[in-house]
């Protein structure tokens, strides 16, 4: 392998600024004194301290946040649910439609999914708040989750599970040690996708929520079309640290699960 | 329900079907029959705006009897509803492609790195992917506005005299949508590219082929599949999407997402916002049929 080409990498180069350029000047600005965008004023973390003072947004972020770890969670629980299903139940009667059923809203446009929730509360007059917020965050997630669990099922052997049960174990004490280890990195990476699913989601929850129970891309979106303000980028940057904090945990797990991994078979 | 789980099973089998099963029933299929239902129904100025859902299994029957097309007819009567389709398909259609333009030589730059290399750009392309969605199109309207950083760069540098008209037209949207979904393009273009066998594109040169030749008879043909999932998990998003043209777009420029908030937010017709949903799942159906059929066929042969 010879590597890419000057011109490739030159195309690779222009397509990561184009990826990561909008992202660092949004920083950037977030650490500009200056209450205009285009100006640079010096640096400053004023907008940062601005943010404790916004009551409503600091409230908008906290509904948010509650609704994204119980929504997660309660999407990883249907999630493995519906996986094990699909991996490992070749025929039950209705099969074809819960497949369906798990498919269908990865490619469901957002506004079709909140627009049909938002009805479906209507109609059993369910009251529009935190609770329906979850409901439909839940949903949508778990359909991730069980995609990524089923796809990780997929690659298993399932003699091991076979081996387990001739060993006289039950299938709750076959579930819990050895197919959810087995699933582990995958339940994972599908509650951390239905985590970051939620807290990103505007469209969906502003069908579904109420009057007290704004979430944190609501209020963003409703002050974004008023204009670029260096608050909107302060709290956009504390989002992206998250975020980049996040990815570098899990990349250094990673890094030392595989050292781990390397360690063991050059020891056997 | 014994029967649901054929060959018996103990209750914790039958609950792992159950519990999921009921839920997407009752929260995915259940809310959508109420749209199509609604979709049906006429307008009733009341609250809620439209003819009450069903008591009972009889009203279910007595409803079926006073089906109306009122709503479907009125969509294809408006110039509004069919210009917002035609806008939306061209709209995904033209960022697809410009999307594939820019994501296959990334694709193929990453395959033909180093393994150490890759797996970096890898983690660079996916990164975005997990930051929000809302704040990587807010950030394009600092700098796409006409007195924003793109112009004023170009102005200080000379190269143009006055500010360009980007922000709120066609163009400021085609650019929010490629940037916003360029990593699901990359993704499956490397995920395939990367499964090249290196060694037939030895052959096609020892063979004589020049660099362009085995791209184009080789690499290209071979990274068909990568081509096909990544331009659908562009277009398909794209088709519906609201926020990009609703924060980057001017209100000329009318997506079919925005059509359907607009109706249901600001009109408040619920039997036109239900036509609409129906009507754009159809539109969405099709090219999803199309590529699992090309795909099982690709799976078959």
């Amino acid at each position: 392998m010879k590597g890419p080409g000057p011109a490739l990498r030159a195309a690779m180069i222009a397509g990561f600024v184009f990826l990561y350029a909008p992202i660092v000047i949004l920083v950037v600005y977030s650490f500009n004194e200056s209450r205009l965008v285009t100006v640079w004023g010096g640096f400053s973390t004023k907008w940062y301290a601005a943010l404790w003072q916004n009551q409503g947004l600091l409230d908008a972020a906290w509904v948010s946040v509650i609704v994204a770890v119980t929504a997660s969670t309660l999407a990883t629980v249907l999630g493995v649910m519906a996986g094990l299903t699909l991996a490992r139940m070749p025929r039950f009667f209705g099969r074809t439609l819960f497949s369906g059923m798990v498919l269908a809203p990865l490619v469901m446009p957002e506004v079709i999914t909140g627009l049909s929730l938002l009805l479906a509360f209507i109609a059993v007059s369910l009251d529009r708040g935190l609770l329906t917020i979850i409901i439909a965050h839940a949903t949508f997630s778990m359909c991730y989750v069980a995609v990524v669990v089923q796809a990780r099922l997929a690659g298993f052997d399932r003699s091991v599970e076979e081996a387990a049960q001739d060993l006289g174990a039950r299938p709750a004490t076959v579930f819990w040690r050895v197919t959810l280890p087995i699933i582990a990195p995958g339940v994972v990476a599908g509650w951390l996708l239905s985590f970051t699913l939620s807290l990103d989601d505007l469209v969906i929850a502003s069908f579904v929520a109420g009057p007290g129970s704004t979430t944190l891309p609501i209020r963003i979106f409703s002050s974004v079309r008023l204009g670029v303000t260096p608050e909107i980028n302060a709290i956009a940057t504390i989002l992206i640290g998250l975020v980049a904090f996040g990815a570098l945990l899990w990349s250094l797990t990673l890094k030392s699960a595989l050292a781990a991994r390397a360690r063991q078979q050059s020891g056997a | 329900m014994a029967e649901v789980v054929k060959g018996g099973g103990s209750l914790g089998r039958r609950l792992t079907v159950m519990v999921p099963y009921l839920w997407l029933l009752a929260f995915f299929l259940f809310p959508f029959l109420i749209v199509l239902k609604i979709s049906f129904s006429e307008v009733v100025v009341a609250q809620p705006p439209y003819a009450p859902v069903w008591d009972s299994f009889d009203a279910v029957i007595g409803h079926l009897s006073t089906i109306s097309f009122e709503n479907y007819a009125f969509l294809f009567s408006d110039d509004l509803y069919l210009n917002s389709y035609l806008n939306s398909v061209r709209i995904a259609f033209v960022s697809t492609v410009i999307a594939l333009l820019i994501g296959y030589p990334l694709a193929l730059g990453m395959a033909r790195s180093g393994p150490g290399w890759r797996l970096v750009l890898l983690t660079l392309v996916i990164l975005p992917f997990w930051t929000s969605f809302l704040i990587r199109v807010y950030a394009w309207i600092g700098i796409l506005k006409t007195e924003g950083l793109l112009n004023t760069a170009l102005l200080s540098a000379g190269l143009i005299s006055e500010p360009l008209i980007i922000q709120y037209t066609t163009t400021a949207v085609y650019i929010g949508i490629v940037y916003s979904y360029l990593p699901f393009m990359v993704l499956p273009l490397y995920a395939s590219l990367e499964k090249l066998d290196a060694s037939l594109l030895e052959a096609a040169s020892d063979l004589g082929a020049r660099p362009w030749v085995a791209f184009w008879r080789v690499t290209l043909p071979l990274s068909l599949p990568g081509i096909l999932a990544g331009s659908s998990l562009v277009f398909i998003p794209a088709v519906g999407e609201f926020v990009i043209p609703e924060l980057l777009g001017s209100t000329s420029v009318q997506m079919i997402g925005r059509t359907l908030w607009n109706e249901f937010f600001q009109n408040r017709d619920w039997p036109i916002a239900s036509a609409v949903a129906v009507l754009l799942l159809l539109v969405l159906v099709i090219p999803i049929m199309l590529f699992q059929r090309y795909a099982r066929a690709e799976g078959t042969g």
